[in-house]
């Protein structure tokens, strides 16, 4: 018995000294990741004295989800996508936070102001502005290149293995825009059974050459191995990997999709004070324009938005690849949270019994 | 396995395709193991064999992706590796805090699993054991059932161990276990007691009761008996039992997944994150790590049964 | 016995007690001395193993998420018979929920729920929900002007289903069926028909991994059970090792081996087997699964094997021989039907362990490689669809504890061997 009680002891005694505080962020991993590690959860940690740790996922907004349902919140801070806080805010399974709590813009501009409209909910701080773009290996395309939204479906003459993301948010946006629909009406295409159906039988062209990746890390990697000649990803990622890896990728970012991506504290979590403390930090004007210097991901506050220069390597300039330059926005989607929040689980759902079945 | 003299031509010539099909078959075996160590020493980041590294140009070689091991996931590679350094390695290391917590939980996970299957092996090698066969069947189904359906099952469970005795009043004292040391503990040592209770049951096979019945008719209470006849005896069985419990709880990552927290990050979860985003060649590295540390097992293994077989008088043929 | 204890008046042991009774006694005592040792193991494996596997099934036919968070119509439901058309007292029970479930933020919840047993209306509940604050009697009007869906008769039958906690409903759909409006049991529409095949694809592949293993394990087996103790001793340990080297691990060197770029490729090319552009596919997709699959299960095929053909006296075979029969005669006729308990023990064992799969597939799968276990995953992760997870792993379990029935009469399970 006594031996029992030692052991218990011993065990407990783990559990506990792993609860003291420490700030556990949980974002998407690889470049992004590392971009807020170094912009944000390093400089908070030196500045506080507060241990900070990042966990990966390849969707934050999904384990919140379990963990608040089953009562098991480990972490304090997630980055998720707009849609996502908006979605988990109204399904009360995040913290709300205080606009009026965040710092002003460095021209002393009220926050309420400083960030972009909409950009800070109810329950989620936008740091920057992402897309869904993309991306080829421009070894493997010698003569003509993709360029379009309808190069991506059409294998007759880009043949070719895809990547797509295991999902249906934006591949069904893109898919309708590769089918001509103009990017102002997508949405009112895919609010009818009819339009769904139609981004389905666009993706049924491809469906038997596609390979899905769930992580962010992954379709720089399966264009790096040659396992995919075109895949959709996010630009930050492909940014990462051709101009601090080298590698020969090209991005493509007609029929793009872009929206907000944010932190938001789940309900429950361990240390909601520090969360509050680091959000608050990670969304000075300095701290977004920062980020941007590790990835390209247009800030969400406008006082950011002068200070984008050069990429940490000192001598990329970041304008031209973000998805708000304008170059860019030729063909580009804002992402529709009103959209997404009341279909996302429904349309998943058809996508997976879309993907499912043979 | 030597052919016999009257054999015809046509079954010596099959006598030999049969020895190549065999070779081939222990190659399928066995090449998949060895082929990570040399790639792991590649000094490019790829997944084959450079020319560089077929012409055994040292330049093809390095240790690079074991010294990411150490470095991950943020520790300097550029400075002297003085002692303030590995003392960073040792408390900063995702790798070496990975290994930290799967060395703590396989070692209490064994130790729980040994002693409990031991002891319940000693109850069914004996011949009066009531329902032999049906508690059998539940103690080996740990090894049967399909691991996602006991993580599934774990999951809603330690989310709410007392959810069950709930009238008593008690589950207010109960916390979750979910995210906890404890928690992965149990569920490893469930994990493991089958290869226990396999391998000492087995071992008790071969056990002469009347040694037991000798010791006590010489006035030796029931636990001298155990410790100084019966214990030595089986401890090859013991033993073996323990280390497949250990490797079960060093290798698991599905229960890992669904009930831990990141401050549990174990090797086999932390190769799991790696090999599903990017296979960097420092998965490659861990792996040969492992496979040496498996090579080593083995060898114990052998050792083992060899000097139980001396013990118990069973000679090679 | 009987002879024994005929006169048992007269066998006494030394207190006076009859020998019979002590006997008795004793062997009580024994059989209980055994009990108690095994106890504290089954009383840990029923709590850490048994309980939660328990639960797991509880959680496949429980599912409270429209129940607790509309209570009214729940009440409503449960106060009317099935069929009735909702009345005004109805609509108002839905509109107050409605809003209720808005303000609690269960909404989500409540909508998920429905949508499970009626896909497309979660957005129906969400966003009707958010107009609910402002809804003002007549309620069946106010909740109609809102959406015009709520008239629906099928989406009432389907509330009225879900608003009991207990139903076999995750069961049906775990079988791709649901009910219709009238509560019978029917086939789901085609398009949305994936478990049952799933099912069968994996028993398929589980099939053709144990056979695959059974192809490769039966001639090394026979060489280890036929050459001499010391060279067997040796080449064992080349089966022993892949059974003592980590699963992940050897699911990393067949990443390495079998992608494109990777070793196999690499080496066709060089040799120019295949074009630099005709690549092999090996990996994410059937084939990895199956490679990689048969690998990591090949040696708890040939153990066993081994262990039944290593005490086959070859005399029978030359006996068979000196007899006449030729030397495929003598393999067919003699020393094979003596090979099939292990035949039985290891095919048994690979399928079961097969069956239920879940980390190779997930890494080298693709989309087509995938087996149930990793569907079950998908529920759990990122679906959250918790009870369907569950009602998949109760069918799974049922087929495995099925299949270890059989193995437990077949082959027994104290005869598992590990090396």
């Amino acid at each position: 018995m006594k031996k029992i009680l030692i052991l218990t002891t011993a065990l407990t005694g783990f559990a506990v000294s792993a609860s003291a505080q420490e700030l556990t962020v949980m974002s998407w991993g690889g470049a992004y990741g590392e971009a807020q590690t170094e912009a944000h959860v390093k400089p908070w940690s030196a500045a506080t004295g507060f241990p900070a740790k990042m966990v990966d996922s390849d969707n934050p907004a999904t384990p919140i989800k379990a963990m608040v349902e089953a009562g098991n919140v480990t972490i304090d801070v997630a980055s998720i996508e707009y849609a996502d806080a908006i979605r988990l805010c109204d399904e009360g399974m995040l913290e709300p936070i205080d606009i009026a709590a965040l710092p002003a813009g460095a021209d002393g501009t009220p926050a309420a102001e400083d960030f972009l409209a909409g950009a800070v909910t109810e329950c989620a701080v936008s740091t920057d502005i992402w897309s869904n773009v993309y991306a080829y290996d421009t070894s493997k395309f010698t003569g003509e290149a993709p360029s379009t939204a309808a190069d991506f479906f059409d294998l007759e003459k880009f043949p070719g293995k895809r990547g797509m993301r295991k999902g249906a948010k934006a591949n069904l946006e893109m898919a309708l825009m590769a089918d001509g629909v103009p990017a102002a009406e997508v949405y009112s295409v895919l609010e009818t059974p009819e339009g769904v159906d139609r981004a389905f039988a666009v993706m049924d062209k491809i469906k038997n050459d596609v390979v899905w990746w769930e992580a962010g890390a992954q379709p720089p990697q399966l264009l790096a191995d040659g396992e995919v000649a075109l895949t959709t990803a996010y630009n930050g990622r492909i940014f990462a990997a051709a101009v601090t890896e080298g590698k020969p990728f090209q991005t493509v970012f007609d029929g793009q999709v872009y929206e907000y991506e944010g932190f938001a504290i789940p309900k429950g979590a361990p240390n909601p004070e520090l969360a509050r403390q680091f959000i608050a930090f990670a969304s000075t004007t300095q701290a977004l324009a920062d980020q941007a210097k590790w990835i390209s991901y247009g800030p969400a506050r406008k006082s950011s938005g002068p200070l984008v220069g050069l990429f940490q390597d000192g001598k990329t300039e970041m304008g031209p690849f973000m998805p708000t330059a304008a170059a860019n926005l030729t063909n580009a989607l804002p992402s529709s949270y009103e959209f997404w929040v009341d279909r996302d689980t429904e349309l998943n759902e058809r996508f997976n019994a879309w993907l499912a079945a043979n | 396995m030597a052919l016999p003299v009257y054999a015809s031509p046509l079954e010596k010539l099959w006598h030999y395709i049969y020895l190549v099909i065999c070779a081939l078959i222990f190659l399928f075996l066995i090449a998949p193991i060895l082929i990570v160590i040399p790639l792991s020493f590649n000094a490019e980041p790829y997944f084959t064999f450079t020319e560089k590294m077929l012409t055994f140009d040292p330049s093809g070689y390095s240790l690079r992706w074991y010294d990411l091991l150490l470095t991950q996931p943020s520790l300097p590679t550029d400075v002297p590796r003085d002692a303030a350094w590995w003392g960073r390695v040792w408390t900063e290391s995702a790798w070496v805090n990975a290994a930290k917590n799967s060395v703590i939980i396989g070692v209490f996970a064994t130790v729980v699993a040994t002693v409990l299957g031991t002891i319940a092996a000693l109850g069914l090698s004996r011949p009066e054991m009531p329902y032999r066969r049906l508690i059998m069947a539940i103690l080996i189904s740990p090894m049967i059932v399909p691991i996602i359906i006991t993580a599934t099952g774990l999951f809603f469970f330690y989310s709410s161990p007392c959810a069950l005795i709930g009238w008593t009043g008690l589950s207010q004292y109960c916390g979750r276990l979910t995210s906890s040391y404890v928690g992965v503990v149990l569920a490893h040592a469930t994990l493991g007691i089958p290869f226990v209770i396999i391998t000492v049951t087995a071992t008790l096979i071969g056990f002469d009761q009347s040694l037991n019945r000798a010791a006590a008719s010489l006035g030796a209470p029931p636990t001298t008996t155990f410790f100084k006849v019966t214990m030595p005896l089986i401890l090859p069985g013991v033993i073996s039992g323990a280390l497949f419990a250990f490797v079960t709880s060093f290798d698991e990552v599905v229960v890992v997944l669904f009930v831990a927290a990141h401050d549990q990050q174990t090797i086999p979860r932390q190769m799991w994150n790696g090999i599903r985003e990017q296979i960097s060649p420092a998965i490659l590295a861990v792996a040969t790590i492992l496979v040496v540390i498996s090579i080593a097992l083995l060898a114990t293994l052998e050792i083992l049964r060899r000097r139980s077989e001396r013990l118990r008088g069973v000679t090679p043929h | 016995m009987a002879d024994i204890s005929a006169p048992a008046a007269a066998l006494t042991t030394s207190d006076g007690r009859p020998l019979r009774a002590a006997l008795a006694s004793a062997q009580q005592r024994a059989k209980r001395r055994a009990f108690l040792l095994v106890l504290p193991l089954l009383a840990f494996i029923v709590i850490t193993f048994i309980v939660p596997i328990g639960q797991l099934m509880h959680q496949a036919i429980y599912n409270p998420g429209f129940s607790d968070n509309m209570p009214r119509l729940t009440q409503w439901f449960a106060d009317t018979p099935p069929g009735t058309a909702p009345d005004e007292a109805a609509w108002e029970a839905l509109a107050l929920d409605l809003r209720d479930a808005s303000e609690a933020k269960t909404i989500g919840t409540v909508g998920t729920r429905v949508n499970y047993d009626l896909s497309g209306t979660r957005s129906l509940f969400t966003s009707t929900a958010r107009k609910a604050a402002r809804f003002e009697p007549p309620y069946r009007e106010a909740v109609l002007a809102a959406d015009d869906k709520w008239a629906d008769p099928v989406l009432w039958s389907t509330m009225r289903q879900v608003s009991d906690a207990y139903s076999l409903n995750f069961f049906l759909a775990a079988l791709d069926m649901t009910r219709d409006v009238e509560g019978r049991v029917v086939a789901m529409p085609e398009d949305r028909q994936i478990y049952v095949s799933l099912f069968l694809k994996t028993f398929l592949l589980a099939g053709l991994i144990t056979l695959t293993c059974l192809v490769l394990g039966f001639p090394v087996a026979h060489l280890l059970a036929t050459l001499p103790m010391r060279w067997s001793n040796l080449l064992m340990i080349l089966v022993l090792l892949p059974f003592w080297t980590s699963l992940l691990v050897r699911t990393t060197s067949w990443m390495v081996l079998l992608q494109q770029q990777g070793v196999v490729n690499n080496t066709l090319v060089a040799a120019g087997v295949v074009a630099e552009e005709g690549r092999l596919e090996l990996i994410y997709n059937q084939i990895g699964t199956i490679i990689a699959m048969t690998h990591i299960l090949l040696p708890f095929m040939i153990l066993p094997l081994y262990s039944v053909m290593r005490p086959i006296p070859p005399s029978y075979v030359r006996a068979a021989r000196s007899l006449g029969a030729t030397s495929w005669t003598a393999f067919r006729r003699v020393y094979l039907p003596q090979t099939l308990p292990g035949v039985g023990a290891g095919a048994l064992l690979v399928f079961i362990l097969a069956v239920g799969y879940y980390i190779t597939p997930a890494l080298v799968g693709g989309a087509s490689g995938q087996l149930i276990s990793n569907l079950i995953a998908f529920h759990m992760q990122d679906s959250l669809n918790w009870s369907l997870a569950a009602a998949l792993a109760g069918l799974l379990l049922g087929a495995v504890l099925l299949l270890y029935w059989v193995y437990d009469r077949l082959v027994g399970i104290d005869n598992m061997k590990l090396g």
